[in-house]
């Protein structure tokens, strides 16, 4: 039918790439990361989250090639 | 308690509608009889089914729910996803699975037409339509309450649309929308989630620095020093341990009696499994979502506890909002943490995590509401099927369609009932709770005792109901002040706690039904033939081993050694 870990992947990717700039935009902004300790977690969500669409969509497409 | 969004939290909950619509309206091309969109057409692989399964069972309630429940009761609340789902996902997937998916029933109530007759169908399936109606309206009800409270927006407004964008998926793409949905939203609640228990550990000084913070709290309410730390440590006395409940009410009532009754009869759930594509992966669907299932407390009970140990700790301002009744509102915990730790893009990251859990719960509940209300009252009782195969398929899916439509309506309407006459509906869902245990009764002695006679299953199925339900107007638990939690016809008993009730009514439910079963199973004559019922009973099928070839871990088996394997581990770890 449709293989489901291309909107998973397409979906975190762009989610991803978008916390992570927002992250870089506002990583000296120290008064909003007081709640997250002083951890810009914009940053380290949005890169573990584009890697986890980048690697759903590169296994569909790998799967897609081999079949 | 108000929780501020920025433009970016907004942008991330809407990129995540886009998608889920999106999925449905791609699938919709797909939709061209009654049987693709009702049973996915049978095609789903076991991991999408796996991970559906379980993400099915995280609506809103229960993330919201099992948040409190932590804070509540500690680790003791692990119980609800260790001892109370594992070994029953693991009874289901090789002992009940090759019956249920064997038998080509579509639904619960089907198979229990096949084994036995149409009286235990109609009962069963009516009960089960008017109650994932109900549960669905209550979850939209808390929802929009939430919304309305917390983020500030219009309650009628956060109702329907919630609503419609469910409608709009499940009404395009049916029940492999659901399914595909809900594997997206299992990731987007994992995913929205994380940032939250790792911000929290951190601050509380990771697991050891929690421990010592609780010792204190625990030991002011008489309890030992990791009394909220442990799980079984403390259960030789219904008092020595948070929860209120002994041993023997986690391990039979919890463990055994209402969880078998949960995974191993609720077509919600069952449902996720029926859509398989094959009888092996249909097999490996329960044990595929039990993976991830023992991993979720961490993600949602632990968050709870350190819930618990902020409220006593003045520097960090952390305070659960009050209930009218004067008590802390213990659902708003989750939603209260994602508060204090989570800046501006991750917030938002975690409140669509909220809404993604409350769309998986909603979706499961309409998908089985439209399949049981087509195949087994419209189908059986209103319109037969016809020799005209094809414009079955056809007509089946526009009855279907609209059934997701109505199902949402009336869902809509029993939340707006909700908001008015919340006691009526709390009252009402703990009755539909109580058809749960007999059907595990009667649907295990159909399964593995060829005798068991379709007079008998039907009268089991309702005298169990029927006591329970007498059970539950007879004891109340301590410190009621409402009839909705039970005494409403005399009281012979009080209970310690709620849960030791309901522990105890789900019992004497399962007891009922299996004595009166069995007794009547021996005054009733077998009107089915030993033919009729290969397939749909253990001593009359025949076994074929069909997975020789294949790695262990492809293997049902392999996969259940697996699961239990970490079941034990967890238990021993946190004993």
């Amino acid at each position: 039918m449709v293989d489901i870990r291309i909107p998973i992947g397409l979906m975190f990717t762009i989610i991803g790439t978008l916390i992570t700039i927002f992250g870089f935009v506002t990583i000296s902004n120290t008064e909003m990361y007081h709640k997250s300790l002083g951890i810009n977690v914009n940053i380290i969500m949005g890169i573990l989250m584009l890697i986890f669409g980048l690697i759903m969509l590169f296994y569909a497409l790998w799967k897609k090639k081999k079949a | 308690m108000r929780v501020d969004l920025s433009w970016i939290d907004y942008l991330i909950m809407i990129i995540y509608f886009i998608f889920v619509l999106g999925i449905g309206w791609f699938l919709r091309k797909f939709m061209k009889n009654a049987n693709a969109f009702l049973e996915a057409g049978r095609s789903m692989p076991a991991w999408v089914a796996g991970l559906a399964f379980i993400s099915t069972n995280l609506g809103a309630l229960e993330v919201m729910g099992m948040t409190g429940s932590g804070m509540k009761y500690g680790m003791l609340t692990t119980h609800f996803y260790w001892i109370g789902a594992i070994p029953a996902m693991i009874f289901l997937a090789l002992f009940m699975m090759p019956f249920y998916y064997g038998s080509k029933a579509r639904s619960v109530p089907e198979f229990l037409k096949l084994r036995y007759d149409e009286k235990t169908r109609g009962l069963n399936a009516i009960l089960f339509a008017l109650m994932t109606v109900l549960a669905s309206g209550i979850s939209m009800y808390a929802l929009a309450l939430l919304m309305e409270n917390v983020l500030g927006w219009d309650f009628n407004l956060s109702l329907w649309i919630s609503a419609l964008i469910v409608l709009g998926y499940t009404y395009l793409g049916g029940l492999s929308s659901a399914i595909y949905n809900e594997v997206l939203q299992f990731f987007i609640i994992v995913i929205g989630l994380l940032p939250l228990v790792f911000l929290a550990l951190k601050d509380v000084g990771g697991w050891i620095g929690l421990k010592a913070q609780l010792a204190p709290i625990a030991i002011s309410k008489g309890y030992a020093a990791d009394a909220y730390t442990s799980t079984w440590m403390y259960s030789g006395h219904a008092s020595a341990n948070p929860l209120g409940v002994e041993w023997f009410g986690i391990l039979f009532g919890l463990g055994f009696v209402l969880s078998f009754g949960y995974w191993c009869t609720n077509f919600l759930i069952v449902q996720r499994a029926f859509a398989a594509e094959s009888k092996a992966a249909a097999r490996k669907v329960p044990l595929i979502g039990a993976l991830p299932k023992m991993f979720i407390p961490f993600l949602i009970i632990v968050p709870g506890i350190i819930a618990l140990a902020l409220s006593h700790d003045p520097g960090k301002g952390f305070v659960i909002p009050a209930d009218p009744g004067g008590g802390l509102n213990y659902n708003l915990t989750i939603i209260m943490l994602l508060k204090q730790y989570l800046p501006t893009g991750v917030l938002g990251l975690g409140i669509t995590a909220l809404l993604a859990s409350f769309m998986s719960g909603m979706a499961g509940n309409v998908s089985a509401f439209n399949t049981v209300w087509t195949y087994d009252i419209y189908q059986s009782y209103i319109r037969p099927r016809t020799s005209d195969e094809e414009g079955d398929g056809k007509h089946y899916l526009k009855v279907g369609r609209i059934a997701t439509v109505f199902g949402i309506l009336l869902s809509i309407a029993s939340a707006y009932i909700a908001s008015k006459f919340g006691n009526i509906m709390d009252f009402l869902q703990t009755i539909f709770s109580l058809i749960n245990a007999p059907l595990f009764a009667v649907i295990f002695l159909g399964m593995f005792w060829k005798r068991t006679t379709g007079h008998a299953a039907f009268t089991g199925l309702l005298l169990g109901f029927l006591l329970a339900l007498l059970h539950h107007g007879l004891t109340i638990p301590a410190g009621a002040t409402s009839l909705v939690k039970g005494g409403w016809i005399a009281t012979l008993h009080t209970y310690p706690v709620e849960m030791a009730q309901n522990f105890w009514t789900a019992i004497i439910a399962f007891g009922v039904s299996t004595t009166v079963t069995i007794g009547l199973t021996f005054l009733t004559k077998q009107k089915k033939s030993d033919e009729e019922l290969t397939g749909l009973v253990y001593s009359l099928t025949p076994r074929t081993i069909v997975d020789k070839d294949l790695p262990w871990y492809q293997r049902p088996v392999g996969l259940a050694i697996l699961v239990s394997v970490i079941f034990l581990v967890l238990t021993i770890l946190f004993w």
